[in-house]
This record gives C-alpha cells, sequence and structure tokens, in this order.
C-alpha cells in the first residue's frame, strides 16, 4: 500500500482515524464541481491502494438545490456506496448545510463554503471549518476552482491522501480536454491547504 | 494498465465493446442512461453502430435485425422499458437469436421511482415473455464483475444462441469503483462460424428466421429444442459465489447489491463467532441449486435477502425441496435493506 500523507503538521489522531473508513459527502449546487471533487478524491485514494465508491445523488432534484456526490474510502471492501450519517461533509451552498448538516455522524468534520452560506452551523458535537472558498477562489481569479480549495483545507485536516497524489489524480478525474486546468486546480488546492493548516 | 473508475453503466458498455459488440438500440431512462451515452461516443470510434430509437419496442426490435445478421447486438433500459421490450425478447428466444440485454432495475411497479430495486427477478428468470421460454439472467455484484460477467454473456448468447439478460440495479449502475479490462477476452473464435445468419444467399440455399410456425406439430418440435436447450444450459452455466460454505449454519443468499451488504454484515458476524455465510448467484437462471442442495447439507437456515418483497425466496426453497427453513428480509420502492436491519432479522429467526 501506499502513501498515506506525509502527516506533517497534522494531529496523529487524525492519520489513524482516516486508515480506517471515511464516509464523505460533498453538496452544492450544479455547476459548482461537487461531481469532480468527489471524483478526484476518489482516484487519488484509489491509487494509494484503497477500496473506493463513487456514487451520485440521481434523484429528481430541484432546480437551484442541492446536488451531491457520495465517496467512501475504506481499507476493506465496501458494501453499500450510499453515505447516510458522512464522517465528513462539505456544504458549498445554503441549502446544502440545511440538508446535511443534521445527519453528519457525531464526532464527524463539516467543511462550509463561508462565501455563500450566511448562516452558521448549529452542531456543536462535530468538527466545523468555515472557509471562504468562493472569494478565495476569486483572488486566483477562477471562482470555479472554489472546489478544489475546500478539497485542499479537507486534506490538512483529515489526511486521507497527500497533498501530492490528489494533485497528482486530478489527470485521472479530468478529461484529456480540461487538462489545461490542472494548473490553477492545483494553486486552488495548495491555497486551501494553506488556509487549512492554518 | 492501471485500474480506472467508472460507473456500472460505462464498464458494461466498454466490455461490451471489448467483447466485439457492434450494434447497440436503445431508449433513454434513469438509472442506465450513462450506458446508451457511453455507446453513443464508443461505437463510432470502433465502427460499429450507436441508434437511439423512437422506444423501447423498436430498440429491442433492431437488435433482433442486427442479430439476425451475425453481428453482436445489445439493448439496454430499465425496469419499465424492460417491460416494453418482453415481447422482442420473447421472438428472440423462438428464433434462437443471441443478443444481450441490460436491466438496471428501479423501484416498481408501474413507473414507479428511479431508486434502485430487484424487483424484476420474477420477470427476467420466469421468462418475462409470452411463451415457453428463458433467458440466461447474469446477475454482476461489483463494478469489476460489470465488465467481467458482461463478456461472459455475449459469449453465452452465442454459445446458446440464446438472449442473455444483465440483471443490476440502480447502485451498480451508477456508483463508481475500480474496475480493469486489460484481462478481458471475448471467446468469439472458439464456437465456429454463424452458419445460421442472413447475409445474402447468393449461391447457397436461402435461410428463414421466424417465429411463425403454423404447420401441424412444427412448434412443439421447436418447443421440445428448445427445452433440450435450456436443459443443458441448467446443466452447465450455473454460477454462483460461497461465502464460508464449510462451516456456516446461517447461510445468506442475496444478489447484487443486496449480496454486497450481506457480504459486510456476515464479516461483522464472523467476528463475533456467528457461523454465517453466504451463498450469491451470479447466474440467476439457471438458479445455482446444485450448489445450494450442497450447502443446504450442512447450514440449518436459509435467509433470503432482497431489494423486493420476496421473488427469488421462491427459488432458494424450490432448490432445497423446503428441506431447511427459509426466512426473508426485504425492502421495496426502491429501497436498501441496512446491515442493522439484517443483523436483526438474523437475531430474531436464530433466537427461537
Amino acid at each position: 500500500m501506499g502513501g498515506r500523507g506525509d502527516g506533517k503538521g497534522i494531529p496523529h489522531r487524525y492519520i489513524q482515524r482516516c486508515s480506517v473508513k471515511e464516509e464523505i459527502i460533498f453538496a452544492g449546487f450544479g455547476g459548482q464541481g461537487i461531481m469532480l471533487m468527489g471524483k478526484a478524491l476518489a482516484y487519488a485514494a484509489m491509487n494509494n491502494g484503497r477500496h473506493v465508491t463513487w456514487m451520485p445523488s440521481y434523484g429528481a432534484e430541484v432546480r437551484g438545490g442541492t446536488a451531491h456526490s457520495m465517496v467512501i474510502i475504506s481499507d476493506e471492501i465496501i458494501a453499500s456506496p450510499v453515505v447516510k450519517e458522512p464522517t465528513i461533509c462539505v456544504v458549498m451552498n445554503r441549502p446544502s448545510l440545511q440538508k446535511f448538516e443534521t445527519r453528519v455522524k457525531k464526532g464527524g468534520f463539516l467543511i462550509v463554503n463561508k462565501s455563500l452560506i450566511d448562516i452558521d452551523a448549529a452542531r456543536n458535537d462535530i468538527d466545523i471549518l468555515n472557509i471562504p472558498a468562493t472569494n478565495m477562489a476569486s483572488e486566483l481569479n477562477s471562482l470555479k476552482s472554489a472546489n478544489m480549495i475546500i478539497l485542499g483545507a479537507l486534506l490538512a485536516k483529515r489526511s486521507i491522501v497527500s497533498l501530492e497524489s490528489l494533485i497528482d489524480a486530478l489527470k485521472d478525474a479530468l478529461s484529456v480536454s480540461n487538462y489545461n486546468m490542472i494548473p490553477i486546480n492545483e494553486k486552488a488546492i495548495r491555497k486551501g491547504f494553506e488556509y487549512g493548516s492554518r | 494498465m492501471k485500474k480506472i473508475l467508472m460507473c456500472g453503466n460505462e464498464a458494461i458498455a466498454e466490455a461490451a465493446i471489448i467483447a466485439g459488440c457492434r450494434f447497440y438500440a436503445g431508449y433513454p431512462i434513469t438509472p442506465q442512461n450513462e450506458l446508451p451515452s457511453y455507446m453513443s461516443k464508443r461505437m463510432p470510434e470502433v465502427g460499429g453502430i450507436f441508434i437511439q430509437s423512437e422506444s423501447e419496442i423498436s430498440a429491442i426490435n433492431m437488435v433482433f435485425g442486427a442479430s439476425l445478421t451475425g453481428i453482436r447486438a445489445m439493448t439496454s433500459s430499465s425496469s419499465p422499458g424492460i417491460s416494453l421490450k418482453q415481447e422482442g425478447i420473447s421472438y428472440l428466444a423462438a428464433c434462437e437469436l443471441p443478443a444481450v440485454i441490460v436491466n438496471i432495475m428501479r423501484g416498481g411497479p408501474g413507473l414507479g421511482n428511479i431508486a434502485p430495486s430487484q424487483s424484476d427477478y420474477f420477470q427476467a428468470t420466469k421468462g418475462g415473455g409470452h411463451g415457453d421460454y428463458h433467458t440466461i439472467v447474469i446477475a454482476p455484484a461489483s463494478l469489476q464483475e460489470m465488465a467481467d460477467l458482461t463478456i461472459l454473456s455475449f459469449d453465452l448468447a452465442d454459445k446458446y444462441r440464446t438472449p442473455v439478460m444483465i440483471l443490476g440495479d440502480g447502485i451498480l449502475g451508477q456508483m463508481m469503483a475500480p474496475v480493469e479490462f486489460k484481462s478481458l477476452k471475448p471467446k468469439v473464435e472458439s464456437f465456429g462460424k454463424k452458419d445460421w445468419i442472413l447475409d445474402g444467399c447468393k449461391g447457397r440455399k436461402p435461410r428463414i428466421i421466424r417465429s411463425l410456425l403454423l404447420a401441424e406439430g412444427e412448434l412443439e418440435r421447436l418447443n421440445l429444442k428448445l427445452q433440450k436447450k435450456y436443459n443443458e444450459i441448467k446443466d452447465k452455466e450455473q454460477r454462483c459465489e460461497v461465502l464460508y460454505g464449510d462451516d456456516s449454519e446461517i447461510m445468506l443468499v442475496a444478489y447484487g447489491t443486496s449480496s454486497r451488504i450481506s457480504r459486510s454484515v456476515i464479516e461483522r458476524l464472523r467476528k463475533t463467532g456467528k457461523k454465517i455465510g453466504m451463498l450469491r448467484p451470479i447466474s440467476l437462471w439457471p438458479f445455482p441449486e446444485k450448489e445450494l442442495k450442497r450447502v443446504a447439507k450442512r447450514a440449518k437456515a436459509f435467509l433470503v435477502i432482497e431489494m423486493s418483497c420476496g421473488q427469488m425466496i421462491e427459488d432458494v426453497k424450490l432448490a432445497i425441496d423446503c428441506a431447511r427453513p427459509v426466512y426473508f428480509y426485504g425492502r421495496t420502492g426502491g429501497e436498501i435493506p441496512s446491515e442493522e436491519e439484517i443483523i436483526k432479522t438474523i437475531e430474531d429467526k436464530t433466537r427461537s
């Protein structure tokens, strides 16, 4: 099995926990790259020898509402790819926070895109990271890379894979015609990682 | 070649291309849309034909037409669309035409919903359309099997000149997981030249493929011939995976997505010392009755897990002649049984 992150600056307990099983929900509205962030992380974990599944929400969604993808990363064979109680949950817009906050597993981790969500998460039995991801993305002149900023921040807090293996996995997750987006995505991932490491 | 992440629908499509499928016709329906979508891109690349037909009925009949020219042909749909195809499948069976039909099941009856389900088991395994016939039914449970068993399905269809159905569900169709294509190879060459196809009769006697047989005794002769073939398939093509078959007192029986959840349950309960295992049918028709009979010698009880109100349970009871108690747990209408629900059922049934 390959690397599990360099672990630098990351509390040991996280590494311990991540080596077992993470069930992750990425949620936002269409166009925020919700599906891609799940896919990039799943690829990175797969390249590190983990079992992974990725599952989209394919239900009838409300326009302007939420779309989400579910990723499971585990050292054991994964039964159902459906995530009911995420250990990690990323919410990119307000409807997603309202829909998923209560579902996060006790002791789990919630990442909130503070740029687009003007209310606070209310749970006090989970870790919460508020990050102005969309604003940070606009500083990079790339609004669409807010998803990658959040992925970087996620890895700073939960070292599921190393930063480098996530960046490498962009080649797998993006189609060749989008390879010109890799440098900006890499920049965004590093910026998010920095923010999360603070 | 390295592993790639793909959804199940795409894995079936790519494996079909590898199997030499060069004709695909289908009509969109969730949750199998990635399959025709992938085909629409890949078929032109390999010189094959992709058609988005005007309906499911025309798609299956296009497959009928393609198959009788000797080409490997396929269609796919989800539950309500598969119902529409049943007449065509009956015709394929009657004319002994190979074809692969994919059903990525969703909740029914009626238009139902688009959530994963296993409630088309009866339809798939008992004939589905009219007349005395069976289709071979193959049930993958992982992304790798979505690929591997698609190749097998094309091979079986040609080998026995019969329609083969791949029966998955919305989860298997939609989920992405690692899959590898490097070792996949169809066995097409080993079946010899197709000497029954309609490829122009210049210089030879015309061949006729039809299912309307009005002469006295003609149709019974066809049926007896088909039955002989079905018996051979029953004898040779039963497939299943057995987990802890040698020491299990309780055997779960599940296929597809419910077998994934059951597997997880078994590993959890094994850690507590419970002697529990699973028989996972891979071929639903022919049903793996030989293996079931064998494990029934040791097992004290069976528990069938389905995403339906109980369909495969009938085949389990028949296979073991009701020699052991056969219990059931299922969820329906697009719901998925949870590990906890299955464990509770096991506790309830084994307490008494």
